[in-house]
């Protein structure tokens, strides 16, 4: 919804990113102005490579800041960088988008294109269902070494395991759609511990 | 990197780039079709009695035949007396590359991108490189570039009516011998009709070494376009020809009717490759080419190779197969094809390959593009003679829609006669889907950049056949052609 999928209709309520009324853009304007979704099945999109497919996408999103278009040469050096933070081999770039990429490779691809955009605001849906602890580990070192002052990332698990590698500033719990519960890293811990009954108790 | 810039411009803009008239006096002949308009082209041509022999001949056939009704095409009644078989702009046309041709047509060609100045066409190539240019302006050649450095390597590059003229041994040696006068009701009436067009000969031994290239554009009014062109490779040479073809937009209909043929003989090799990018008709459909033409070639001798490739994106109506007779044992030919529709448009086109001679071996890579609410058929037919041990085949067929109310069909004919053959054959169809385009947006590529990005991944084992300023000019097309086909 925050990104712009026509399936899904606001019925009511607000969206104020930035101070503007992000409900009211396009969902390439909303990646425009920084907003990222790591999605949780990305779709394959055969014959279109990586490598065309991220040079489309940083391209345009330069174009949108007026900047010249990368010269071929300092793009390939830029994904050579980013594929090595989710450790992608070579043979990668030149592969269709995410066409037959394991769970894992997808997961990976998403946080490899998170990399290059550069996102203000990064909304990771799911991203650690199914993956296996190894490619756990690189998602998350991933998302750990893109973080910085002016950026957010609004990560959406089920899981404490993902909690082990990345560390967040804040924890909501969200419930049949409200948010019942805000606070810092500990909570985490408290539900590791004693699951989530007691906070729907607590909230009704 | 601007190149991507262009495209987009392009895009959002989305016209038919080539759709404008250039204002030039014409010599018309009167409208209709009889024996007296036959002679009297023949004549405004001042050509041999054995032509005139075979357009008569060509005529008296053509008017036992019937339209042919078995494409999945659904194409309005055409009137053939209301036509005008010849148009040419009546100042000094051709002949020789010193003379003078009129400014507007030149215009004409430099707005279309073909410079018909050979030191223009020089800028900036290396030495020798660059392309020659055939180019048919309605009815007529109106220049021919670089046939006198081509000569100095005994290569023949003209128009057709200077080579009934210059070479007739060699015209009448192959004229129809490929596609027969009577072959089909197009052909037929192209042999009667035929104002112009391209002869190429290029002899034993010689690697033509610059790209050919005919240039047809339809301008006048009320017109058909009938031209054929006859390429002839001898013994051991080489030569990679072009073909591109634009009109302006209008609201009626225009025929255009050609006949290709195209004779290699022992170990040469011929590339043909065309961006066909007639004015396809308005979104409702209105106006638009009538493409309905026969292009064949004969792998005569041993080894020989011809290859086609061909970008579709223009015409209402195409109907189109450029086949292979592959007589000569060990000959190979390649069909590479993308055809794109949109809107109204409909296209019947694939190929033929025959095979007659021993391990003779074949490839079809036909890709095809449906959008708005055209109908896109890929037809093609593999067929292996008792004689042709060892003969090879892959077919491979594939269909991308976008949208729902557009039409993909194939329709794979294997005629084998021969047991010892392998004959392989894959079709797919898919469809470009809501969340592809999404996942695109989301990573902000526009909607329109993104099928353009789709169709180019689809498209590229074809588009890599090409030639590399062709390729880059196809992959414009492909995005132009599709521009607001979604949503």
């Amino acid at each position: 919804m925050l990104a712009g999928r026509d399936t899904f209709t606001v019925t009511e309520g607000s969206v104020t990113y930035d101070g503007r009324d992000l409900l009211a853009l396009s969902p390439e304007e909303r990646s425009w102005a920084g907003v990222f979704l790591g999605f949780q099945y990305p779709v394959e999109i055969p014959g279109v490579s990586n490598v065309n497919f991220m040079k489309a996408a940083v391209n345009e999103q330069r174009r949108q800041r007026g900047l010249e278009p990368l010269s071929a040469g300092a793009f390939l050096k830029l994904m050579r960088e980013k594929m090595a933070y989710v450790e992608m081999d070579s043979s990668f770039s030149g592969r269709g988008v995410n066409v037959g990429f394991s769970g894992g490779e997808k997961k990976r691809n998403e946080i490899f294109q998170m990399a290059m955009l550069e996102p203000r605001l990064a909304i990771l849906d799911e991203t650690d269902s199914g993956l296996d602890v190894d490619a756990l580990r690189i998602v998350a070192t991933g998302v750990n070494q893109l973080k910085r002052p002016d950026n957010a990332f609004i990560v959406i698990t089920h899981y404490q395991r993902l909690l082990d590698y990345i560390v967040p500033d804040v924890i909501h719990v969200l419930y049949k759609g409200r948010i019942i519960k805000t606070a810092g890293k500990e909570l985490a811990l408290e539900i590791e511990q004693k699951g989530y009954d007691w906070l729907i108790q607590e909230s009704e | 990197m601007k190149e991507s810039e262009k495209i987009i411009e392009e895009v959002t803009s989305g016209e038919y780039e080539h759709g404008f008239e250039t204002v030039v006096e014409q010599d018309f002949i009167p409208k209709g079709l009889n024996e007296d308009i036959i002679r009297l082209i023949s004549r405004k041509k001042e050509e041999p009695q054995w032509l005139l022999d075979f357009r008569m001949k060509a005529f008296r056939q053509w008017q036992k035949m019937t339209l042919p009704g078995w494409a999945h095409l659904d194409i309005p009644p055409i009137d053939f007396q209301d036509i005008i078989y010849y148009a040419a702009p009546k100042s000094p046309t051709h002949k020789s590359e010193k003379r003078a041709i009129d400014p507007e047509i030149e215009k004409t060609f430099d707005k279309l991108g073909i410079p018909l100045n050979e030191r223009e066409a020089l800028a900036g190539l290396a030495d020798g490189s660059g392309t020659a240019v055939d180019a048919v302006f309605d009815s007529v050649s109106v220049k021919t570039t670089f046939s006198e450095t081509l000569a100095e390597k005994g290569i023949i590059f003209c128009s057709f009516s200077e080579a009934v003229k210059n070479y007739p041994q060699l015209v009448q040696k192959y004229l129809a011998t490929v596609v027969p006068a009577a072959d089909n009701f197009y052909s037929a009436l192209n042999s009667a009709v035929f104002s112009d067009g391209s002869f190429c000969y290029i002899p034993k031994g010689v690697r033509c070494p610059m790209e050919l290239s005919s240039y047809f554009r339809i301008n006048a009014r009320g017109t058909g376009q009938f031209e054929r062109t006859l390429i002839v490779a001898d013994e051991g040479s080489y030569v990679s020809y072009l073909e591109g073809c634009t009109a302006p937009r209008r609201d009626e209909s225009q025929l255009h009717a050609a006949v290709v043929e195209i004779v290699v003989e022992k170990d040469a090799e011929v590339k043909y490759s065309t961006v066909q990018n007639w004015y396809p008709g308005d979104a409702e459909g209105r106006g638009g080419i009538y493409n309905f033409v026969t292009k064949r070639g004969l792998c005569k001798g041993s080894g020989s190779k011809l290859f086609w490739t061909q970008v579709e994106t223009g015409s209402a109506i195409t109907w189109k197969y450029p086949s292979t007779i592959l007589k000569g044992d060990n000959a190979i030919s390649e069909f590479y094809s993308v055809a794109v529709t949109n809107n109204f448009q409909q296209a019947d086109t694939g190929t033929k390959m025959i095979h007659i001679g021993r391990n003779t071996t074949s490839r079809i890579v036909s890709k095809g593009i449906s959008a708005g609410r055209s109908q896109n058929s890929y037809r093609g037919m593999v067929k292996v003679l008792p004689g042709a041990e060892g003969a090879r085949n892959h077919s491979q067929c594939d269909s991308l829609l976008l949208g729902d109310k557009c039409g993909a069909h194939t329709f794979p004919v294997i005629d084998s006669a021969n047991p010892g053959a392998t004959i392989e054959h894959e079709a797919t169809t898919s469809k470009i889907s809501e969340e592809q385009l999404f996942y695109c947006r989301q990573r902000g590529i526009t909607e329109e950049e993104a099928i353009g990005l789709i169709v180019n991944g689809y498209a590229k084992e074809v588009l890599n056949k090409l030639p590399m300023e062709f390729a880059v000019e196809a992959q414009k097309l492909l995005q132009v052609s599709l521009e607001g086909s979604i949503g």
